[in-house]
Order: C-alpha cells, then structure tokens, then sequence
C-alpha cells in the first residue's frame, strides 16, 4: 500500500492546472466531452487522481457524482496510480485458448501484484487484463506502451520484463 | 505522393484530377506492399519498411538504370493487414503478386538487389506449402488457398492501399461511388438500391440494413443523426479493426453515401479505446477529406453538406450496443434501454438515428457502384454479399478472411484456414462472440450465415471465428464468457446481473471438482430465466456460451463432476503435472519452474514437487523430449503426439 500513497502525492498541483488547461482547450465545455476529456487527463497523469475529476466536474458544470459515475463506469480509466509501465494482458477468447490465464498468474507472481490493483515494488510496473486488444492473429498477446508481444509464453516473461524495465 | 490534396469544389474537378493520378500511375511499374497490420507490425514490418527504403537508396543508381527510379516507378509503402498473419511479417510486390513470407529487416537488401533488380525470386521467403501437400515453396499468394478461395468487398483495399494516402484512395475507385451517388442518384434511389441489395448489418444482429434506414426516412423530423459502430467488443474479433486501419476512407465514404440517403447532416465513427491506431488513422482521413471538399460543407459542389467527429470508446463492451453505445457519445454512462424504444425514432439526443457497424457501411460503397444486383448475387438465400471473417485460435493460418455467405465451417477452418495448428484434432469452434456459441465436429458442414448457426445454437454474430483443439476445455471456455461478461454487464437488470454470477459459481464449482450433477439442471434453469428476462440481448444472449457447450459437450461436464477429470487438463484445481520416464535428465525444465518445484540431476529423472508446483506449464512447454504429462482423473491426458488421438474424418 506504501506505493500508493507515494505515487499520489507525485501529482503536482501545477502541472495538473497546465494539463487541464491544454485539454479542456480542445473540447466544448459540455457532457458530451466528458470521456473524451478522462481519456486524455488519464494520458496525461497515467491515472485519474481526485483533484483532475473535481476540476472537470466543475469545468463540465457536472455534479462531481456523474464524474465519478462515468469514470468507474468505463474500464479504459484507472482510479487509483499505476507503474510507470502499465502491462495489458490480453483475454480475449483466442488468447484464452492459447493461454492467456496463465500469463496473468505468471506476471503477477514474478511482479507481486494483482491484475488491476497495485504497482511492483520499483514502481515500475502495473498489471492489468484487457478484453481483447483486437490481435487475435498473434494469440497470446501482451501490449505494453504501444508494443505488441506476439505469440507470448509463460516462460517468455521474464525476458518481456527486464527488456521493459524503464 | 501523400503531397496536398487540392480542394474539389466540383465533380469535374475531382475526375479530372484521378485521371492525371492514373495517368502518373501508368509509370509506375512495382510495388512493394509492406503489411504494417498489428501482427506484421508487432513482428517489426516497420522496420522492414525502413530498410528497403535504405536498400532503395542505396541502390538508387542501378534501379533508376533500370528504369525504376524510387517512388516514381517503384513505390514502397506500409498498407492495412493483409490477412495471413500466421505468415508475417509479410511482403508482397506487385504487379507479380508475389509473396514474402517472415520477412525480418535483414531480408531487405535481398528484396531489393536480387528481387527487384534482378527479378528473380528469393526462395527462402516464399510461402511454404504444409508437408502433406507437398511442401513445395509458391510464388504468388493468389495461388495460396487461403487467398484464393477468399471473395473480398469490405477487404478489398486492406492490404492494397496506404491507409494514409488519400491519392492511393482515389487511385484504387474511391470516392467513385460517392459521386455517382451524388451526381446521379436521388436519395430515395440509394435507398432502394441498397434495400435491394439485400444487405444486412454485419455488427452480428444481421437485421436488413435497408429496412432500417427506409424506417428512419418515415420518422425524420428535422434532423437525423448516422453512426458507425466502430466499437468492435467481441473478443477474438479484429476485421472492424483491419478496416478502420486499413481502409478508413472506405468506411466514410459509406457513411456519407448513407447519409445522403437519409438527409443526416452531421455523424459520429465511435471508436474503442483500445484501437489507437484506427483513431488515428480515421482523423487523418477525415481531416485530408475535408481538406478536399469530400467532407463538411458543400460536398463537391452538390449543395450536400455532412459532418463527420470520431469519439472514442472507454472500453465498456456492453458499449457496441446501439443504445448503449448512443448513450457514451453523449458523455454519459453506457446503459442500454429496452428494445421498444426504437433508434431510428428516438436515437442520439433522442432524435432519430441510424447506426451500422464498420463492416456494413464499407459495404456501402461497392454496392452504389456495383449494383445491388451483384452484391446479391453473392451468398446464400437470406444472407447477401460476403462476410468478413477472424479466423483465430488453434487454427494454422490465423488470420482475417472474407468468403460469401454460406460457404461451410469446414471449408472456413480447413480450406481456407488450412487446418488445427499442429494437426491436432478439431474439438470445438466458437462463434459469435460472448452472445455466440461453440459448435462440434458434427456441425462442420454448416453454412455460415446469419440464420443458420442460430438454429445451431450459437450465432455468425460480427466474426470472430476461434478454433479450439483437443487441448481447449469446454466447463473452462464457458466459464471464460461468464467471467468476461460479468466485468460487461452494465448491471441495470437483475436477471443479467445476478443471473451471471450465479452461473460463474456454479461453473467454478465444477471446475474445482466441487460440482453436483444437480448443478446442470440449475445451470439450465437459471440461462432460461436469463434469456426470457434480461433487458437488453447481452444478458439474453449471455448464457449461450454455456447452454451450447452444455449442448454439445456434456460428457466434459459429467467428467470434470462425477471423476474430477478435465479432460483437456487445463483447470488446474484437476491436474498435476508429472514427468514420465522419457525423461533424460537434461535439466531444461528444473532451470525453467519459476517455483523451484522440480528436483533432479543430470541424466536422471526429473521429480514435480505436486505441493510446490503452480501448474504454469512452463516444463512442459519447455521440454524438448515430451516427458511431461498431465494427470487428471487418475489417468494421463496429455497426447503428445496428435496422430495417436481418434480423428473423425
């Protein structure tokens, strides 16, 4: 839990505002902009910290609870920080059948950490499962960043990991 | 040639200017047409691309020599998928159609200087034909079942064109359809035409595309919104995916041609979050077609003026339903509404709607300039035209398909896709997503259409085809969808919501061993409930994947209860992993066990600590002598070799 709490407070107040400002800039201040504005604040931060779904609540002159509502609705958003590398694991039904269960159990081991909860222990990395990442072709598949690991085996885990070690 | 793209604010204008295009183009004597799909991309083809275009420079003297000087006779470009993902990265050069297989970066300076300069072909490249079938090396993919039995409309330029470029577009009949529409056809004529075309959505609902829009066109009041569904949830599935990356001007050239025919002025492409590159993809298109007056204010000159936003998706797979997906554009929760409340009446900002998934309106365009009549030509009875397929799983040609309708499971999985990876036997194949089902051996022989594999139980749904083996557990595949639409159910209906998760502890019961026989007739009571009650067709359709499993599999799920055996040894609370005599002490897998659960020394066999062991499967995967076997049930039900298993055949 010492992660999470030294993670949160890395949000600085001031490079939060410029964040914001640069988004909101983008879209018309209305509800029809609220995920497309998460979406990019969750870029931006890596995750939704509080103070980003107060200051659109408040910018979208939303209720702080239709925010809150949308932001837990969608999966794509993370409510709590993540590791400076977020590892999706696919689970989509091919990468199910050639294997995909394992890998989750296997990175969760070698990271200590849950899919979906927690970052490893250097702050490196956070565990997460996705439905299906649309690369079927290449099951299993394992995206991390904006990289594909294609045809992935347990045994090919540790080597994913030291590679992506930032 | 990505160089500015001139404002048409005519007809004329924009013929004029894809004549010189074409004239240029007679020039232009090969291509090399680097597939930057996500396997090829995932494999490194970018790379590749940037080699050859090094190789060219390099060698820019002897091929102008040769008359091919770079990017004026020979053109290198990155395109869309080109389907046999099994084979990537791919290559191919035309006008040879000639096709590289696993190229890496090191291959092309080869492509390059004995290819293209000295035209002969580098053999070790070439595609290989499996043993059985000779295993002789083929030149062309159009000579390659899995190409040559395909019939391709929505994939037509996947793979052909660079998605980015809207000259490449324009050179390959885009935007034809497009200005026929505009210029010759009054909107009730596109109506008709496409109406008589037969075409039925390809989102999976299959419900009559014309029909839709005819009844919105009755409804309209002053406004009417189009959408394009492009929020591709089904797992396993990837041809929206493909079209959207590989062919984007397509799918708007559709969406205009559609809204012309419904009056809409203004729509919207929702795009999942997981999809960047189809986002990106799609904003470079819209933004070069506004540039050109294909888009926004006075299309060409006509008067006709549409607009066209891109959102996307936030991951939420209940999201690809209409309502659902209506309700995410709007900035709120994706919740769907009950059926009664029609779209096309009371849609987006509860003002008539009209929403077609990717698939169907790239179909758009081909039928304006084909004719209706030849897209219903193609297919079976009620189902028209092709479908696109992704053909996935323990299949040996992985990959994206498209075939008319009707053609049968068999000629999909075998012909085309070349058979079970490691000719192992065929269990099971699963269709139609999470509202889909899977289908045994004895159901090879339908055809695959939108009314024929509902009668089986399962559905055609958008295409996501997965191939199962003998390895694949029936309890455990139903117990995947369960779980996956546990964490989709939106949760506003009691029989979705809590129905699923009933069904998911009583399948994890039997998949721990802890099952009763009296569990199956709960499991069936509960799936009828669901199907009768649930709100929307996620939780009517949610326990599909177990009564069809249930259907055709019971025998797996008497086992997994009555000798606690899982067949296909994948549920590990049934299995242990134990290494038989085969073992030669190479120490390969006591290196490999990540929990140190293997004992032994050199050249003398190996023992699995069962109490240690997390049943990762990394030993068996590891060993190179096949000493590795799973136990379930008291017996052995590893079968290294797949010759020994009964094929019915």
């Amino acid at each position: 839990m010492s992660t999470l709490i030294e993670t949160r407070n890395v949000v600085d107040t001031n490079e939060l505002q410029s964040a914001l400002e640069r988004i909101f800039s983008a879209y018309p201040a209305d509800e029809s902009s609220l995920i497309m504005i998460l979406q990019d604040v969750q870029e931006e931060l890596n995750w939704l910290p509080p103070e980003a779904l107060d200051a659109v609540a408040d910018h979208l002159h939303l209720s702080r609870a239709k925010v809150q509502g949308v932001a837990t609705f969608y999966r794509a958003f993370s409510l709590i920080p993540r590791g400076k590398k977020v590892i999706k694991v696919c689970q989509g039904t091919a990468c199910h059948v050639r294997g995909a269960t394992m890998l989750v159990d296997e990175f969760e081991r070698r990271l200590g950490v849950h899919a979906g909860y927690g970052i490893s222990e250097d702050g490196a990395f956070s565990l997460e499962t996705v439905n299906c990442v649309g690369a079927c072709a290449m099951a299993p598949a394992v995206v991390i960043g904006d990289h594909y690991y294609a045809n992935v085996g347990p045994d090919k885990l540790k080597k994913i990991i030291d590679k992506e070690r930032p | 040639m990505m160089g500015n793209v001139p404002k048409f604010t005519n007809v004329s204008a924009l013929s004029d200017y894809v004549l010189e295009l074409k004239n240029n183009a007679e020039s232009q004597k090969i291509e090399l047409r680097v597939c930057a799909g996500p396997g090829c991309s995932a494999l490194g083809s970018l790379q590749i691309y940037d080699e050859l275009l090094v190789s060219i420079d390099k060698n820019k003297k002897e091929l102008t020599q040769k008359g091919l000087k770079p990017e004026v006779q020979l053109v290198t470009k990155c395109t869309g998928c080109h389907g046999m993902c099994q084979a990537g990265p791919v290559v191919t050069l035309e006008p040879d159609h000639l096709f590289y297989t696993h190229v890496t970066p090191k291959d092309a300076d080869d492509i390059i200087t004995k290819t293209i300069l000295k035209k002969s072909v580098v053999e070790r490249l070439l595609y290989r034909q499996e043993p059985r079938k000779g295993g002789g090396r083929v030149r062309r993919y159009t000579d390659i079942p899995f190409y040559a039995l395909q019939k391709r409309i929505a994939l037509n330029r996947v793979g052909v064109i660079d998605p980015l470029d809207l000259d490449d577009y324009l050179l390959h009949d885009g935007f034809q359809a497009l200005t026929k529409a505009l210029t010759s056809m009054s909107p009730e004529q596109v109506l008709d035409e496409v109406d008589k075309s037969g075409l039925r959505g390809r989102g999976g609902a299959g419900f009559p595309t014309g029909r839709k829009w005819k009844s919105a066109v009755r409804v309209r009041k002053d406004r009417v919104w189009v959408i394009c569904n492009g929020d591709e949830g089904d797992p396993g599935a990837f041809m929206d995916r493909a079209i959207m990356e590989g062919d984007p001007y397509a799918v708007i050239e559709g969406i205009i041609i559609g809204a012309y025919a419904l009056g809409a002025t203004d729509g919207y492409i929702y795009v999942r979050h997981e999809y960047p590159l189809a986002v990106k993809h799609l904003e470079n298109a819209i933004q070069r077609m506004e540039q050109a007056g294909l888009l926004g204010d006075n299309i060409l000159g006509t008067g006709f003026s549409f607009h066209l936003k891109i959102t996307r998706g936030g991951g939420a797979f209940v999201c690809g339903e209409s309502s659902a997906l209506m309700r995410s554009i709007e900035g709120k929760v994706g919740e769907p509404r009950a059926k009664y409340v029609r779209s096309v009446e009371k849609g987006l900002h509860d003002e008539p709607t009209v929403l077609n998934n990717v698939e169907t309106w790239t179909c758009v365009p081909s039928i304006i300039l084909k004719g209706a009549e030849w897209f219903a030509s193609m297919g079976s009875e009620k189902s028209k035209g092709t479908k696109a397929f992704s053909l996935v799983g323990k299949v040996k040609h992985t990959g994206l398909v498209e075939v008319p309708m009707g053609r049968t499971l068999r000629e999909i999985i075998f012909d085309i896709g070349g058979g079970l990876l490691d000719d192992r036997p065929f269990k099971a194949v699963q269709t139609g997503g999470p509202s889909g089902g899977c289908l045994p051996y004895e159901q090879l022989s339908l055809p695959v259409d939108f009314d024929t594999l509902t009668n089986a139980g399962a559905m055609m749904g958008s295409g996501g085809m997965i191939v199962m083996d003998d390895r694949t557990c029936m309890v455990d595949v139903a117990k995947y969808f369960i779980k996956f639409l546990i964490g989709e159910s939106c949760g506003k209906c009691v029989p979705c919501r809590e129905g699923l998760r009933q069904l998911y502890d009583i399948l994890d019961k039997i998949t721990d061993g802890d099952g009763e026989m009296e569990d199956l007739d709960k499991i069936e009571r509960l799936s009828h409930t669901m199907e009768v009650a649930s709100l929307c067709a996620l939780g009517k359709s949610a326990p599909f994947p177990v009564t069809s499993t249930l259907k055709y599999f019971r025998e797996e799920y008497v086992e997994h209860i009555t000798m606690g055996k899982c067949r296909a040894g994948v549920c590990k609370p049934l299995i242990e992993y134990n290494i038989n005599k085969d073992c030669t002490g190479c120490l390969v897998c006591k290196r490999a066990c990540p929990v140190e659960a293997i004992s032994g020394e050199k050249k003398k066999l190996h023992v699995i600590d069962v109490d240690k062991c997390t049943r990762c499967g990394i030993c068996m995967e590891v060993c190179n002598f096949e000493a590795v076997d799973i136990i379930s049930g008291g017996e052995i039900v590893t079968i290294h070799d797949p010759s020994l298993v009964n094929v019915k055949d």
